[in-house]
């Protein structure tokens, strides 16, 4: 590991300013479950730890009168999984969080350094990109909105510019009707990074059909991606065996993956197929 | 007594007092509070830290090594190499679990002329913390001429083929060498009858081909060695080991130092498993002392220990087999290609040993071939070269049995070997269980019990290992208030301060919590071997027992001496009571063991025991294992639903461990069963080298093991114990095979049975 310094920052101007100051090599620390190991390995060149989980508005948990919430980025994960009405309003939510890390490592990190940390096979971005959320970011320039699937643009990297940083995530109310899944595909039952993953969110008629949905898979390409061809093979028409194919198909055919140890190129396409079907059926459960 | 389960002691150990029941571990205080020492605790006076420079490239010429910009950087206080070393003997030495050439040894601690697999060490730095040594790690200078890679066993057997060492010649079947270097490092080969007899006698014969991974064991405690090379010329090394002697026997001659100049301690050891019986660290850690006169303590990290260290070989097997369709095992052709990694000596001597032991086939012909390819050097794991071959032959066997339409027990039961029978490689088997535990296995709840549900499959294996004895020792002394220090030679690892001090406590007749076991440095004890082999509770237990003996002949004494009768009138009996003859009034004359303690220092002197055993007999141990599975055929996921092992212990010393190295054995082979792989690219970088991503099994994983302890004792033995540590390991990657093919109609061909692999067998089969 080398040498690094460490700042707390009291506000977010604070740690605008301090990351600004600190330049290329400044990063900001939520959880450090990422990017202490980082430090460690000497896979990313950090020599100022700007820590923004000391600022309240970075650690809070909003819910709006009309069913909306808004997540700080540095809420570890266990708050949001134990936050009652997260569980019943955003169950998707309890899906990703509790399957990041361990249970111990869900005590520090958190959906925000999930985003941050940019990787192709997240297990929060999925979820983060059905439910719509929206990324609010400061930096020196002031703040910023990005619809969370334009936020990563390859592997470990993302939109942040110089200085800036997410302060939070907000969520628009879910619809009546609506229900959401999260799934990942791991070898063992725990302790693993996905081979692939996949969550659905999708809305339907009092008449069973599907009204609106969204679909999108990870670990299949240089981002986790929306897949809207999903979406549109689903929407319009009650759920059937021959639109959640189409829908799996549609994954199969988005998904470009890399060859690597945790997958081959065939495995993950097919599971993002299997995935995208077992999400779908499973968030109409919940919709029901 | 302290028990950690107040459970009845079995029908066979009920005549003893101590053994087979489960008292709780003399080190158990220690190792839940924290105040065991392992290595990496160890801290001495202006000890400097250390790291070492390791290979980016799996096979490359070394052109230079300029280390002057790492020497000069503020708090290095010195940079080692290969040419630093003495130059080394071409002799072969004594490696704990059978030999190696000197030469070799050194170059894989650190190399010379050429790098042979990725993370192979190439330069070690001492400075004044980890930090500014992993800097000085970045300023070492390595030119390299790189070379193609030779990563399969298949490929290194191949004429043409990269080699990794110009002066490596085949050794052949009649003791020749071959006249063209090779990777090829030795054939052997076992026969019975005559095979070809054999199939012609067959009413089936099945022939598969297999591929297994190479395998890490997964200690979860990384190696650390910690030296200080002292003013007078002897050296102090502390370290994680299985055997302490094997250390001072195998740094000596690598420094050209007298083996009584160098005195090694054994730390407490996080796991082993045949891994930690090499040396890596340690004579890297001496030479940086030597240099600096400072002690020196190098640790690896888990990438380290991945790249560098273990594994067991990954191997390509073949075995034909054929039956009678009354399920007569009527041949048996088995050829086995182990990588040895970088340097000759992979384990496939005793897999192929092991591959067919546990069956009667009137024809046999069994081939290995030892084979050097660029990766790892392999070091023992639990039960060496077996899990592999029998892998192979178990898997077969289970065919046969599925397609004569016979009981896969029942088949097993009707070639099963017995007392009387010999291997092809010539072991006559006395006294084994392995027909009792296949019997056992059919009564066990499990077998018995009916299978429901889709994509669910039961499978069984039979394992077979050797467990031999060599050399142990013990010293103990009696204290005043009758209590028995215990002096032991053998790192603990699974428990076998317990199992020893419970054997020394059974022959004294005294409680095992009155006998306190130490385990000491090569200058406290007499020379014992590698804590492996599930050797230890068998020849230390014998080495206690003799121990033991010594004492009990010496209290006789004594008591005589203080009753001034003849010592052969005074017996110590079992149950610690010493008795003499009447004395003139008629009143009989008896000391209790603590009563006569009492006086031994008023009486002449207290009593030291000793013993020094050098056993080379066996207790075979077989084990007949049962699995059910469930199989996702869209992720191609195999669930473990649940899995009973049935095990001859001989005589379980202490049931508790036993139990536990039963289920630790299964965890290691379902291990290797679904997800435990080297995953190589093509230029032999190791993409996995992280927990992470190299897949042991973890607690969420594994159901509940269920254990069925088989006690046949060893008639070789004073309390009839066989070893228990290594067989388990072996039947579960056959019989999870099984079970697969029984859920899902698929006989799989490798190691690991992966959803990749599971996938690519199924539904992504383009075939």
């Amino acid at each position: 590991m080398q040498a690094v310094k460490y700042a707390r920052a009291e506000s977010v101007e604070d740690a605008v300013r301090l990351l600004q100051e600190g330049g290329d090599g400044a990063r900001p620390l939520a959880g450090g479950t990422d990017v202490i190991v980082q430090a460690r390995e000497r896979t990313r060149d950090i020599d100022l730890f700007v820590d923004i989980k000391h600022i309240p508005e970075v650690v809070d948990i909003q819910h709006g009168a009309d069913g909306s919430l808004t997540i700080g980025a540095a809420t570890p994960c266990y708050q949001i999984y134990g936050d009652d009405t997260i569980a019943e309003r955003f169950p998707i939510l309890v899906d990703s969080c509790s399957l990041i890390g361990g249970t111990a490592i869900q005590g520090r990190a958190s959906l925000g350094g999930n985003l941050c940390n940019s990787s192709p096979a997240a297990d929060g971005i999925p979820s983060l990109i059905v439910l719509e959320a929206q990324v609010e970011i400061a930096g020196p320039n002031g703040r910023r909105t990005v619809a969370v699937e334009d936020f990563c643009t390859s592997p470990g990297r993302n939109v942040l510019g110089s200085g800036e940083f997410v302060v939070s995530l907000s969520f628009p109310a879910p619809a009546e009707g609506s229900g959401a899944r999260f799934l990942r595909f791991i070898p063992r039952n725990e302790m693993d990074i996905a081979v692939t993953n996949a969550a659905t969110q999708l809305r339907l008629n009092g008449d069973g059909s599907v009204a609106w949905a969204r679909v999108a898979i990870g670990a299949v390409a240089p981002t986790p991606l929306l897949v809207s061809e999903a979406a549109e093979a689903l929407v319009g028409q009650p759920l059937s065996e021959d639109s959640i194919a189409a829908a799996a198909a549609a994954s199969r055919a988005a998904a470009s993956p890399i060859d690597d140890m945790r997958g081959s190129i065939r495995q993950r396409v097919h599971l993002a197929g299997v995935l995208t079907e077992r999400t779908i059926r499973q968030a109409a459960e919940r919709a029901a | 007594m302290v028990t950690a389960q107040s459970q009845p002691q079995s029908k066979e150990t009920e005549q003893y007092n101590v053994i087979g029941t489960r008292p709780i571990r003399h080190d158990g205080v220690d190792k839940v509070t924290g105040a065991a020492q392992y290595g990496a605790d160890l801290s001495l006076p202006g000890m400097l830290a250390g790291r070492v420079l390791r290979s980016p490239h799996a096979h490359a010429r070394i052109v230079s090594i300029d280390t002057s910009k790492a020497e000069a950087l503020d708090g290095v206080k010195a940079v080692i190499t290969n040419a630093d070393f003495p130059r080394a003997a071409d002799a072969e030495i004594d490696t704990g679990e059978g030999t190696a050439n000197l030469r070799w040894v050194l170059d894989n601690v650190i190399a010379s002329d050429k790098v042979l697999y990725k993370g192979h060490a190439v330069a070690a730095v001492a400075a004044t913390d980890h930090h500014i040594a992993e800097d000085a790690l970045e300023l070492i200078e390595v030119k390299y001429d790189v070379l193609t890679p030779v990563l399969d066993v298949r490929d290194a057997m191949v004429d043409g083929s990269p080699l990794l060492h110009d002066s490596l010649h085949t050794k052949e079947l009649d003791g020749s060498t071959s006249d063209s270097a090779s990777n090829t490092a030795s054939h052997l080969q076992f026969t019975k009858g005559d095979t070809e007899d054999g199939f012609a006698e067959a009413d089936v014969v099945i022939e598969r081909e297999f591929e297994t991974s190479m395998a890490h064991q997964g200690y979860i405690e990384p190696h650390n060695g910690t030296a200080y090379w002292r003013a007078d010329g002897t050296l102090d090394i502390w370290t994680s080991t299985q055997g302490a002697f094997v250390v001072r026997d195998s740094v000596a001659p690598l420094l050209q130092l007298s083996p009584s100049q160098v005195k090694v301690t054994p730390m407490e050891i996080g796991g082993g498993f045949g891994g930690k019986i090499p040396v890596y660290l340690e004579p890297l850690a001496a030479l940086l002392s030597q240099k600096t006169g400072r002690p020196v303590k190098l640790t690896m990290n888990r990438e380290e220990v991945l790249l560098a260290t273990g594994p067991t070989s990954g191997t390509y097997m073949r075995v034909r087999m054929g039956a009678k369709n009354d399920g007569t095992i009527t041949a048996a052709d088995v050829h086995l290609a182990f990588e040895a990694g970088a340097y000759p000596g992979s384990p496939v001597g005793a897999g192929a040993m092991c591959s067919l032991a546990p069956y009667d086939i009137a024809n046999q012909k069994i081939d290995g071939y030892d084979v050097v390819v660029n990766k790892p050097k392999t070091a023992a794991y639990r039960a060496p070269g077996a899990p592999q071959a029998e892998f192979a032959t178990e898997s077969v066997l289970n065919e046969l049995a599925e397609q004569i339409g016979q009981d896969p027990l029942e088949m097993r039961l009707k070639n099963a070997s017995v007392e009387g029978n010999t291997t092809a490689a010539g072991m006559p088997f006395g006294v084994i269980g392995n027909v009792e535990c296949m019997t056992a296995a059919q009564e066990s709840p499990h077998w018995q019990s009916e299978l429901e549900g889709p994509n669910r499959g039961r499978g069984v294996a039979q394992g077979f290992w050797f467990n031999i004895g060599f050399e142990s020792s013990a010293y103990a002394q009696v204290n005043g208030d009758g209590t028995v220090p215990l002096v032991l030679g053998s790192t603990d690892i699974g428990g076998t301060r317990a199992s020893i001090a419970m054997q020394l406590a059974e022959t004294l007749g005294i409680s095992s919590d009155d006998v306190h076991p130490h385990v000491v440095d090569t200058n406290s004890v007499g020379y014992t071997q590698v804590t492996g082999g599930s050797r230890t509770t068998f020849a230390g237990g014998w080495a206690a027992y003799e121990c033991a003996m010594d004492i009990r002949k010496q209290m006789e004494q004594r008591a005589a001496q203080v009753w001034e009768c003849e010592a052969d009138d005074v017996t110590y009996g079992d149950d610690a009571i010493i008795r003499g003859p009447a004395d003139e009034d008629g009143n009989d004359r008896q000391f209790t063991f603590k009563e006569l303690a009492g006086q031994l220092a008023t009486s002449g002197g207290h009593i030291v025991g000793r013993a020094d055993v050098n056993k080379t007999s066996s207790g075979p141990a077989f084990a007949t294992h049962i699995v059910d599975v469930e199989v996702d055929p869209d992720t191609g996921k195999v669930d473990i639903l649940r899995y009973t092992a049935v095990q001859d212990a001989g005589t379980a010393i202490h049931p508790a461990y036993v139990e536990g190295q039963m289920q630790g054995g299964v965890a290691q082979g379902v291990g290797m069963a679904l997800n435990e792989e080297y995953f190589y690219d093509d230029s032999g970088d190791l993409k996995n080298a992280s927990l992470l991503d190299y897949r042991m099994p973890t607690a969420l994983d594994l159901p509940m093991i269920e254990p069925i302890i088989v006690e046949v004792p060893n008639p070789g033995h004073p309390y009839g114990v066989r070893g228990v540590g290594e067989v388990p390991i072996i039947p579960p990657a056959p019989a999870v095979r099984a079970a697969i093919a029984n859920a899902i109609g698929v006989h799989m061909t490798e190691l690991p049975m992966s959803p990749r692999a599971i996938l690519d067998a199924t539904v992504l089969d383009e075939d």
